[in-house]
């Protein structure tokens, strides 16, 4: 409505991104500070929204919230292998050795969380490297196929051979101090695994294993050992899904052969698909949608998966990008007023 | 060995199924010398480097580069020791900005052992590659997504690619497939540069004008066997090599 009388004072509309944005995606030129809320603004809200989902909502919720996160956790483990060419179909794994690490940390040793949390992380992402370097050099598909295959085989040696608690699992794990500390500790995680996948990707480092998902060959090529890029990659992944693991045994004081579920390599998949593949925040997202979502239907019962999955539908139909890389471009499409200069 | 030069290959073999794709095939290649490998479609022509980049294992023969022997090394540690390559079919790294597509081949061991400890920035260094293969400088080109360059560009950028670990051998495999004339002509400079600097290349072509341009020597295959050897002129003036390559009775 006010568009033409802002164009007779001589004005046009701008993307305000254009005078940020300086040639290149990560230079950026800020004159003020407008422009530095623009920027601001995407990182800061989320985590402001968080803080205050976290100090307000009722426990039940605040527990889901604690559960979204570690979805969260996982589904950025499984997006960063896509980053680096690798579709896994076995979040399950990283999830479920995690899980038992933690577990028998506690129940053999009695070692208390804060031990366990890290130390499952980085054991349990070793434990899914070394299962996983024999199939690094299968590609696509065939990668696939060995992550989906490796969780159900490992549940079912534990319940032949009746090792870590067979059937029963383990149980009265340590707890958390509180849920205060629950919430607050897996929030932290979340963000730290959020902002390091994102920073590694855009170091000199993380291109080159978007160039190995792009191209292997061209990497090669250039004298550089792929297969051992790949592993590390795999290393940081699975060290982020066994802290998922462990985060969960010991939140529900319990750990069991559901560790190892088709759930846990399903769900980060979902997520990816509704948050958007590819941005490791858009997973993230995805997981705080579709985790509370799937409580918020708990109260329909039998059809719960049936409107579950009619929304899973619905998001893949009409916004094949995913949420964050729809946002992403609406964002930055937004427009301003500027004087026009002759 | 030194003066057998920078390259020996050795009755190569590579049989592919039933197929023979390269067939006890032997050249020297000396320090500095450019050489074009030329031939009809199915020849052996691309299988020839990728035995030689240890993308592919030879059923027999040998390679030797600077004298050490590298056959069945692995493709990344015959790449370290300065042998690069260009691929046929162009495929950048789409994900990438294409000054960051040079960062990969920056990130080489190579890259750092050359540079002793003093490697400076890699966008920096991205973009020096770039404009040396004619991207402009000022243009928004090097920043735009790989994605979305043109054919030519996406070429120009395989060879920065392959010159980004400062190679002493390059091995071409036709880079002038796919290019305009005009694309070709502004591209021919920029090895001959590459020449005059010194470096061995091995060029793949089926434009041979341009290729008889720039080459010292000519190999023609067929079959996957040599059929001929020697300086452009000569080579084609082989009535065997009309034959075979041309696919047309020579008359008189």
């Amino acid at each position: 409505m006010g568009h033409r009388v802002m164009e007779e004072r001589g004005a046009r509309k701008e993307r305000i991104d254009r005078g940020i944005k300086a040639r290149s995606e990560d230079i950026f030129a800020l004159s003020s500070w407008r422009e530095i809320l623009y920027l601001l603004a995407p990182r800061l809200l989320p985590l402001l929204a968080l803080l205050f989902l976290a100090l307000v909502l009722p426990v039940y919720w605040k527990k889901v919230l604690v559960t979204s996160a570690i979805f969260g956790i996982l589904a950025m483990s499984w997006d960063f292998l896509v980053c680096v060419g690798l579709v896994s179909l076995g979040q399950a794994l990283f999830f479920g050795v995690g899980a038992y690490l933690a577990g028998t940390f506690h129940h053999a040793w009695g070692w208390p969380w804060w031990v366990n949390l890290p130390l499952a992380s980085l054991l349990g992402g070793g434990i899914c490297t070394i299962l996983l370097v024999p199939v690094l050099r299968l590609r696509g598909i065939y990668f696939s196929m060995v992550t989906l295959v490796l969780p159900l085989m490992l549940v079912r040696i534990i319940e032949a051979t009746k090792v870590l608690g067979g059937t029963e699992g383990l149980s009265s794990i340590e707890g958390f101090p509180g849920l205060g500390v629950e919430l607050a500790l897996s929030l932290g995680i979340f963000l730290a695994a959020l902002f390091l996948y994102r920073r590694i990707l855009g170091t000199d480092y993380g291109l080159v294993l978007q160039g190995i998902r792009d191209n292997d060959r061209s990497v090669i090529s250039s004298g550089i050992k792929t297969h051992w890029f790949r592993a590390q990659a795999l290393f940081l992944a699975g060290c982020m899904g066994a802290l998922a693991g462990a985060f969960m045994t010991h939140a529900y004081m319990f750990v069991g052969m559901p560790v190892f579920a088709l759930d846990y390599s399903i769900l980060p998949i979902t997520a990816a698909v509704v948050g958007g593949m590819g941005s490791i925040a858009g997973p993230a997202l995805g997981a705080f949608l579709l985790v509370p979502l799937s409580e918020a239907l708990r109260a329909l019962g039998a059809l719960r998966i049936v409107f579950y999955g009619v929304f899973l539908v619905i998001f893949i139909v009409g916004l094949p990008e995913g949420l964050f890389h729809y946002l992403k471009r609406k964002y930055h499409q937004f427009e301003r007023w500027t004087a026009i200069e002759s | 060995m030194k003066e057998h030069g920078i390259l020996q290959v050795r009755e190569l073999i590579k049989d592919f199924g039933g197929v023979r794709a390269v067939d006890r095939v032997s050249f020297d290649l000396k320090e500095g010398e450019s050489l074009g490998i030329i031939g009809p479609n199915g020849s052996g022509k691309t299988t020839l480097v990728n035995l030689i980049t240890g993308f592919v294992k030879p059923d027999f023969g040998e390679v030797r580069f600077k004298g050490n022997p590298i056959t069945g090394m692995p493709a990344y540690s015959i790449a370290r020791m300065g042998v690069a390559r260009t691929f046929q079919m162009a495929r950048p790294f789409y994900g990438l900005a294409a000054y960051k597509n040079l960062v990969v081949p920056l990130y080489s061991p190579r890259v750092r052992a050359l540079a002793g400890g003093g490697l400076g920035d890699r966008d920096t260094m991205a973009l020096d590659l770039l404009e040396e293969v004619g991207f402009e400088r000022d243009s928004p080109v090097p920043f735009k997504p790989a994605s979305v360059l043109p054919h030519g560009y996406l070429k120009r950028l395989e060879l920065a690619r392959c010159l980004a670990i400062k190679p002493d051998l390059i091995l071409l495999d036709e880079l002038f497939s796919g290019l305009s004339l005009a694309e070709v002509a502004s591209t021919v400079p920029i090895i001959e540069k590459l020449k005059m600097e010194g470096r061995s290349i091995i060029l793949i072509e089926h434009r041979l004008r341009e290729l008889f341009r720039i080459v010292d020597r000519v190999i023609v295959l067929n079959f996957g066997q040599k059929m001929a050897e020697g300086n452009p002129a000569e080579v084609m003036e082989s009535d065997d090599v009309k034959k075979a390559y041309l696919g047309t009775e020579a008359d008189g």
